[in-house]
């Protein structure tokens, strides 16, 4: 069965499911059955995706749908929530000098993706040098050297050395002064090997790296949990690369892998160069692991009640006068006057509404394009807590984004602005009450 | 890596057997045969004639594979409705004797099979191609007391083969007889193992008394000239190669030169991986095949990979066609199940697998071996 067919049948047990007025125990079985289908076919673990559909039924059959939202949305939503679970908390890397280890099977995308993680280090404003691990594939040195050029990173690598443990280490030695982010190359290997895997661990041993990062081809089948897990008993995998996206493979393999060692995936490949490298987003994910464009669609649907929820949340932060960052980064098209902010603006009183609106005007989409961009090298810490950005912080990120240190400070004077706004706001009770009435939130 | 899958075949086999057998007994119980003492003692003794048992068992087997490669040839001719037809109306004669086991629990002795042959990596879709066909055999296939081993063995082999559609090819008699310079070309994703498979190739090319000269047509991917001069130089054979980022056909067109100059025996053309979904990438390789007009093009695919090794033989297949497969990194442990998957999806011969990372470790394949392999001796399955 080509995965067409597959995708109709879904639809029309899903359609089936929707037209029920209760869900009965067949037709939920029928939609675990094809659900468990298409996880089969995106090469999701056997066993898991039994024990996942068992979890599936028992919940579909006892939960009772949110008021607003059919049974449909619900046994997705179920799915969703499921697979979610499976695949753990999300994880970003610190951006902070540390010792990264590459780790994986043949022909992963290790070595490339040495050089995708140097770009985004280097992206957020810290020096990242490679060290050439892998001494024995014919002609790995050359292939990482020409990557580290390519990437303008540090290098290291010893072409007649056969010791990888030696190099790793003379590696570290000679770079820790001059680069923050140091990634070690290593060699191929399977779970068979006693000998790379006990290489492997040794190198490990003697460098201590912070993050062991387990870098898995999307179209590694069956085999991906037990591989993976060889590698997690032997250096403790902190996270998982999902290359090779840009493929047909779902990389169900992958996420096997992370269930088997729980260690989340963080980044997907997306193609050759350096650049083709994306942050791991679980939704869109799991809409491509069960093949159904629409269900992202459906799931969209199912969560809009939530998203009402989400919205009302986030006014309500506002005007309690916490105003972070990523506040500011995520609804920079409210700033930008597009997005539901614009209806704060409107209710404000004349003065205030003038003050936002003339911030608008004078921001150019330009100035926030800009602006995205510093933030996207800020880390997760200094977006949380923009107190904290002081001058050296400055320089790091000016340094990351590629602009002026005066650009950084202008963003931060805009971000205090616009907080002592929100604070403004949030210290008025009557204005604050008709706004969430004005939103159709309930007070 | 096939002892997996044949474990899992076994184990269906068993189970539809114990099935059937009851079946059997059921009929009898029921009255329709009459069975004399002496031939359930025949029964119970059985056990105690191990020799005689395995003897007869060989002589079974041999049968079985002259008959499996007979009606190989048959099955392809016949079709599906004329079957149908014929055995509607010897099954309305012998509807009262021959033992059917129920829909239900034929569903649920496939399933378990299915999970088996999931978790050896074969892709959904063959599995599903697998499974009809058994249902359509056993529909069909007239069951009796004596016969219901062999029977179903021989609806499973039917099955697998059908899947792996016994398409042999000489590989070295086809290196012996073709016209020299032979041109090969290498095609496949990104790191499945083409630029190994090269190595070993002219290895085993020199061991049979073969000439060869390699081609470094992967000038995108970094290091990779520099990889195949390594092996070339460990190898004592000449490269071929340009520049990095040089057009790949000109570094194919000038290894044939130098092999008609040369008169070397074999062109080993390598190419750069490629995503079966980048139309661009596609193209450029459609374009090296016009202009090195190989006489061979085997598509190199990774064992470790899942269903969608369907998908990267399909469109390879579609764009450039792929004459031959080498399957790669069976020695991880891999199942063996994408050798199926690859081999019902484009129906071409699977030539040889990589076993490691040396360059002896490639061994010839044989689709009859995979089947004795999969369906042959007991003792091999302990193992
Ligand atoms: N299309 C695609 N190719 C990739 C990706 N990541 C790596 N590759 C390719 O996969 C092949 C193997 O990569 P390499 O880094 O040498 O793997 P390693 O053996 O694990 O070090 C190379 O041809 C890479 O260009 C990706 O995300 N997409
Ligand atoms: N274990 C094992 N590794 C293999 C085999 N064939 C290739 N490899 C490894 O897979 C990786 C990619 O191989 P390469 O020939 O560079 O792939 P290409 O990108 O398709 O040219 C290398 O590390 C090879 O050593 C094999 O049969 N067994
Ligand atoms: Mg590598
Ligand atoms: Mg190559």
């Amino acid at each position: 069965m080509v995965l067409g067919d597959l995708e109709e049948s879904l639809r029309g047990t899903i359609r089936k499911i929707a037209n029920a007025v209760t869900v009965d125990g067949k037709l939920i079985k029928e939609i675990v059955r094809d659900i468990q289908r298409a996880l089969l076919q995106a090469d999701v673990n056997v066993r898991l995706v039994l024990e996942l559909s068992k979890k599936i039924e028992k919940r579909a059959l006892e939960e009772k749908p949110p008021s607003g939202m059919s049974n449909r949305e619900h046994v997705i939503r179920i799915v969703h929530d499921e697979l979610v679970n499976l695949l753990g908390e999300t994880k970003d890397l610190p951006i902070k000098k540390q010792v990264i280890m590459m780790v994986g099977l043949y022909g992963q995308g290790k070595t490339t993706t040495c050089g995708k993680l140097a770009t985004y280090f280097k992206k957020k404003g810290l020096r990242p040098a490679l060290i050439a691990g892998d001494v024995h594939r014919p002609a790995a040195y050359d292939q990482l050297k020409q990557i580290a050029e390519q990437v303008d990173a540090a290098f290291y690598g010893d072409k007649n050395e056969k010791d990888a443990v030696k190099v790793v280490k003379d590696g570290i030695n000679k770079l820790k002064k001059t680069s923050d982010v140091i990634i070690v190359d290593t060699s191929g290997r399977h779970k068979l090997e006693d000998n790379l895997i006990e290489e492997m661990k040794n190198i490990f041993h003697a460098t201590k790296p912070d993050e062991k990062l387990l870098v898995i081809d999307a179209a590694v089948g069956q085999q991906a949990g037990s591989q993976a897990k060889a590698f997690n008993d032997a250096v403790d995998i902190t996270g998982i690369i999902l290359t090779k996206l840009d493929g047909t493979a779902k990389g169900g393999g992958a996420l096997s892998a992370a269930a088997e060692v729980g260690a989340p995936i963080i980044f997907i490949g997306t193609g050759e160069h350096p650049s083709d490298f994306e942050k791991f987003d679980p939704t869109r994910f799991i809409s491509r692991l069960l093949g159904m464009g629409d269900i992202k669609t459906l799931l969209e649907k199912a969560e809009e009640s939530m998203k009402g929820k989400d919205a009302e949340k986030t006014a309500k932060r506002l005007l309690s006068g916490k105003f972070t960052l990523k506040d500011m980064y995520e609804q920079m098209d409210m700033l930008s006057g597009m997005g539901p902010l614009s209806k704060i603006a409107d209710m404000l009183p004349i003065g205030f509404s003038g003050k936002l609106k003339k911030v608008d005007m004078n921001t150019t989409q330009d100035k926030l394009r800009k602006f995205r961009v510093i933030m996207d090298s800020m880390t997760e810490e200094e977006m949380e807590n923009p107190n904290i950005i002081k001058s050296s912080r400055v320089k790091r990120i000016a340094r990351g984004a590629g602009v002026e240190n005066r650009d950084v400070k202008e963003l931060l004077r805009y971000y205090n602005m616009t907080k002592k706004m929100m604070k403004g706001l949030s210290g008025n009770r009557k204005m604050r009450k008709s706004l969430m009435k004005q939103l159709q939130f309930d007070t | 890596m096939f002892k997996f899958l044949k474990r899992k075949l076994k184990k269906f086999e068993e189970k539809l057997e114990a099935e059937l057998e009851q079946e059997v007994k059921d009929s009898i119980e029921e009255g329709e045969i009459k069975e004399s003492p002496a031939q359930i003692e025949e029964e119970t003794s059985k056990a105690s004639v191990q020799t005689e048992k395995m003897e007869e068992k060989r002589r079974r087997e041999e049968e079985f594979e002259k008959r499996i490669e007979e009606s190989l040839k048959s099955e392809l001719h016949h079709t599906l409705q004329t079957r149908k037809s014929i055995e509607k109306a010897v099954e309305k004669k012998e509807k009262s004797r021959t033992p059917r086991i129920s829909e239900e629990k034929l569903e649920d002795l496939l399933w378990e099979l299915e999970i088996g042959l999931l978790e050896a990596d074969v892709a959904y879709s063959v599995i599903e191609s697998i499974k009809n066909d058994i249902k359509e055999e056993l529909k069909y296939a007239s069951i009796d007391r004596g016969n219901i081993r062999e029977t179903i063995t021989n609806v499973l082999q039917h099955a697998i083969s059908h899947v792996l559609q016994s398409n042999t090819f000489d590989f070295l008699e086809f290196i012996k007889t073709k016209d020299k310079p032979i041109v090969i070309m290498f095609v496949g994703v990104n790191g499945s193992g083409k630029t190994l498979s090269i190595a070993k190739m002219a290895v085993y090319l020199k061991k049979h008394g073969f000439s060869s000269v390699m081609a470094a047509g992967d000038t995108f991917r970094a290091g990779a000239i520099e990889q195949l001069a390594v092996h070339a130089d460990k190898i004592g054979v000449k490269l071929i190669k340009h520049r990095p980022g040089a057009d790949p056909a000109a570094v194919a067109y000038d290894a044939i030169e130098h092999a008609k100059a040369k008169h070397k025996d074999v062109v080993l053309l390598d190419t750069a991986g490629r995503m079966q979904t980048n139309v661009n990438l596609m193209d450029e390789m459609a374009k090296i095949k016009r202009v090195a007009k190989p006489d061979l093009i085997i598509f190199v695919g990774d064992a470790l990979a899942g269903n969608d090794a369907v998908e990267q033989a399909k469109r390879f297949n579609e764009v450039v066609g792929i004459d031959g497969v080498i399957l790669t990194k069976v020695d991880t442990d891999a199942k063996g199940g994408s050798a199926l998957s690859v081999a019902y999806t484009i129906g071409k011969p699977l030539l040889f697998i990589g076993v490691g990372q040396g360059y002896e470790d490639q061994i010839p394949f044989d689709p009859e071996w995979m089947l004795n392999n999969i369906f042959g001796k007991e003792e091999k399955i302990a193992a």
